[in-house]
């Protein structure tokens, strides 16, 4: 007879077929006895964070920067309702995440027990599926169809709840099965048809551009690779959205920027007004059309996603290829090289208008901004942490708000995996305890969360888990002392009333770093900071730097509320001349 | 420029609202209606009626059969995340219009009053299948099988009889002929 198992034990060795190494957690009543077992398991590092939230947002990190689903392991109750935040930004931004949840036990359930709150039904809208095991026998099986629902198709969250008596009996363990079927929830939707017709519109368009997403990097490394092929195989533009970032070579002559509400005056324009438009991997999300009814009006829509769901959400499309990114890359490449072998030179001539098109919008410079010798400028700061950071394969987390898109607009990614932000949920509070899991996940590259000062306060308790487990994280702090994305939008939207948008009383980031017994760093003036940043880059032990920049510094270019892609403001004195009045004044 | 919509709104365009009857087969396990109701609540979708019940006990499969009013586009996206559900089999999709399918809803009617009302009331139900499943001196319990909007016009109609009380299913669906739903 085989050997029995406690639930426990169970939950483990699990995690040990599913090649997990490291867990996310804080223990508690409803989980003591699976924290009893950690010991007997040494392949599963547990890192303890200071607060479940940090651990959802540490799961996304190391699962963004490796690939691999991130897991979480939190207690009944208040642990399990502190990681919805970040399951329902792992949800939005489409992270494989699995959250083991302990549970009051079986027999006390709907009792209104010590630390039981309805943990699937609070998370059943933020998981792509949850279950609560009542019965020892289901539990392998159920939580090795967590990992399989997590890391299949579009990836996302999912969380098993095990009440505490089912963590103490015992059963026989069950391997995971091979090839199990989802339902009949194949991937792959596409036909040969669907290519050809692909390649057709690709070889009549004279203004083609890609539109890519995060989509290509959840596809695996090897779509990037092969999504730069065909970027040069084809000799379009590419635009990515904020999630896409690193999917193609930031510094490219091809690539023309972040595309969205602060994205290129390039690359919105050239959204605008082409005539072929290859989304792969990217939502057309609210933040990326602008005003839908005057989005990229003259141009057929090419839409290429694992999630049939997003077909025609938002946007209806001309051509909708369900498929994963890497299969219908390679495929369409196959095809191409096959059938148009001279395409990139019968295509030049055709599409040669278009770059020069391109090339008028680039020349408007949109990122540019009023450089000064006094204060730092934000986006200062971020060019030089990323010219002083370009040669070590760095690691870029961030909070929510300008400093965000500074850092999506003047930090370069050449790799995918690299960049791990908060795109579809906005958390502010994500960055640092981000940064922690995907410190945990390369020990020895450099991980460096861009944040703001009020974003970061939201989980700054995570720098005593960097302390703890010697992870040397980097947290760039761009100081200006406001919410700068409210106070900027109260600037815009509501006559400069910048009602509770300031925040008094900050901490001296300073001490606050020697308080965790780490290391704090403060620039005041242009002529320190590169100094100062390599002070930091030299220090091997977690950094807050604080990088006093300037107060009212706004996030420019912009596409206003309620306008179309071809009407950004550029910069402050464009500000006056288009400014929001009436109804764009009610939308967010 | 103040007409201008919000980066976060739909389309201004007015689209036509169709009547949808959606019939999903789903694994009957705890939380699955909460789950495919939920999605409706969460996402802003309109529910008419339900009606659920297993219809396989061995495989434990239910039929969860929802009327719903919207747009052509939010009809696709309601059969489109019904499938991503990982208790979710199948999605059928049939419009009210459709003359392949037999859609039924029941009703029980309790009448109250003399028996000459009870008889009217009997009568007027003539053409929905009435049975008469419950008699008193002074009261009659009847069941009707018809449409919502039979159904609709009945509950008024037999107020002057004494109607005091309705119960009433959410509709179910089923195509005619010897085919079946894949």
């Amino acid at each position: 007879m085989s050997k029995l198992y406690s639930g426990a034990e169970i939950v483990f060795k699990c995690m040990e077929d599913q090649n997990v190494e490291h867990i996310f957690g804080y223990p508690g009543g409803a989980v003591l006895p699976i924290y009893d077992e950690l010991q007997n398991f040494k392949s599963i590092k547990h890192v303890l964070v200071r607060h479940e939230q940090g651990a959802g947002h540490a799961a996304e990190g190391y699962a963004r920067s490796s690939g691999k689903p991130g897991v979480i392991l939190v207690t009944s109750g208040p642990g399990a309702t502190n990681v919805v935040t970040a399951l329902t930004d792992a949800y939005m931004d489409s992270i494989p995440l699995v959250c083991i949840s302990g549970q009051v036990p079986t027999h006390l359930i709907g009792t209104d027990a010590f630390q039981e709150c309805d943990t699937t039904g609070i998370t059943r809208p933020c998981t792509k599926h949850n279950w609560l095991v009542k019965d020892i026998n289901d539990l392998a099986e159920t939580i090795h169809k967590a990992f399989e629902v997590a890391t299949t198709g579009r990836p996302g969250p999912v969380l098993v709840d095990i009440p505490k008596d089912i963590q103490f009996q015992k059963t026989k363990y069950k391997k995971p099965k091979k090839e199990k079927k989802l339902n009949g929830k194949s991937h792959n939707h596409f036909s040969q048809n669907h290519i050809d017709q692909l390649i057709d519109l690709m070889s009549k368009s004279a203004k083609p551009i890609f539109y890519t997403g995060g989509g290509v990097i959840n596809s695996g490394p090897k779509a990037s690779e092969l999504l730069r092929e065909l970027v040069y195989a084809t000799g379009f533009p590419i635009t990515s959205t904020l999630q896409g970032l690193g999917s193609f070579p930031g510094d490219d002559n091809q690539f023309l920027g972040m595309l969205g509400m602060h994205g290129t005056y390039e690359a919105n324009n050239a959204m605008h007004d082409c005539d072929l438009m290859i989304n792969i991997g990217a939502r057309f999300d609210d933040r990326i059309t602008g005003k839908i009814d005057e989005f990229s009006p003259k141009s057929k829509k090419v839409h290429i996603d694992i999630d049939p769901s997003s077909i025609n959400k938002n946007v209806k499309v001309d051509l909708a290829i369900v498929g994963d990114v890497k299969t219908v890359i390679s495929s369409t490449l196959k095809n191409l090289k096959q059938k148009k072998s001279k395409f990139l030179k019968s295509n030049k001539q055709k599409t040669s208008k278009w770059w020069e098109k391109i090339q008028r919008w680039r020349s408007v410079r949109s990122l540019d901004y009023i450089g000064s010798e006094e204060t730092i400028k934000p986006q200062y700061a971020i060019e030089r942490l990323y010219e002083l950071t370009k040669d070590k394969d760095s690691y870029i987390t961030t909070e929510v708000g300008q400093h965000q898109m500074w850092a999506a607009q003047h930090y370069k990614f050449n790799k995918p995996n690299r960049w791990m932000t908060s795109g579809g949920l906005g958390t502010m509070g994500y960055g640092l305890p981000a940064a922690v899991g995907v410190q945990v996940a390369h020990p020895k590259k450099l991980v460096i969360d861009i944040a703001g000062e009020a974003s970061v306060l939201m989980t700054i308790q995570e720098m005593s888990t960097a302390v703890q487990y010697n992870l040397p994280i980097k947290i760039f702090i761009l100081n200006n002392e406001y919410m700068g994305m409210v106070r900027q939008w109260q600037e815009l939207l509501h006559d400069k009333n910048y009602s509770e948008s300031y925040t008094a009383a900050l901490p001296d980031f300073v001490k606050l770093a020697e308080a965790y017994n780490c290391v704090g760093i403060r620039a005041k003036k242009p002529e320190e900071l590169d100094d100062k940043i390599i002070e930091m880059l030299n220090t091997d032990k977690p950094v807050i730097f604080d990088c006093m920049v300037d107060k009212v510094e706004n996030c420019f270019p912009m596409i206003p509320s309620g306008k179309p892609h071809n009407q950004m403001i550029l910069g402050p004195k464009d500000q006056e001349s288009k400014k929001i009045t009436g109804k764009g004044k009610s939308l967010v | 420029m103040s007409k201008s919509k919000s980066a976060y709104s739909f389309s201004n365009k007015k689209e036509k609202l169709d009547t949808h009857i959606i019939v999903v087969w789903v694994d009957n396990e705890a939380g699955v209606l909460a789950r495919v109701v939920g999605l409706f609540s969460g996402r802003g979708y309109n529910i008419e009626s339900l009606a659920v019940a297993q219809v396989d006990e061995k495989l434990k499969i239910s039929r969860i059969t929802i009327v719903t009013i919207g747009t052509p586009q939010v009809v696709n996206q309601i059969k489109l995340q019904l499938r991503k559900l990982v208790p979710v089999h199948k999605v059928a999709d049939f419009t009210r219009e459709d003359k392949a399918v037999i859609f039924k809803e029941m009703a029980l009617f309790k009448i109250v009053g003399p028996n000459n009302k009870l008889e009217s009331a009997l009568k007027a139900c003539k053409k929905y299948n009435p049975i008469l499943l419950d008699k008193t001196k002074k009261s009659k319990v009847i069941q009707i099988t018809a449409l919502r909007r039979e159904i609709d016009k009945m509950s008024k109609d037999l107020k002057k009889f004494g109607l005091v009380s309705v119960s009433r299913t959410g509709a179910v669906a089923m195509t005619r002929g010897a085919d079946i739903f894949k």
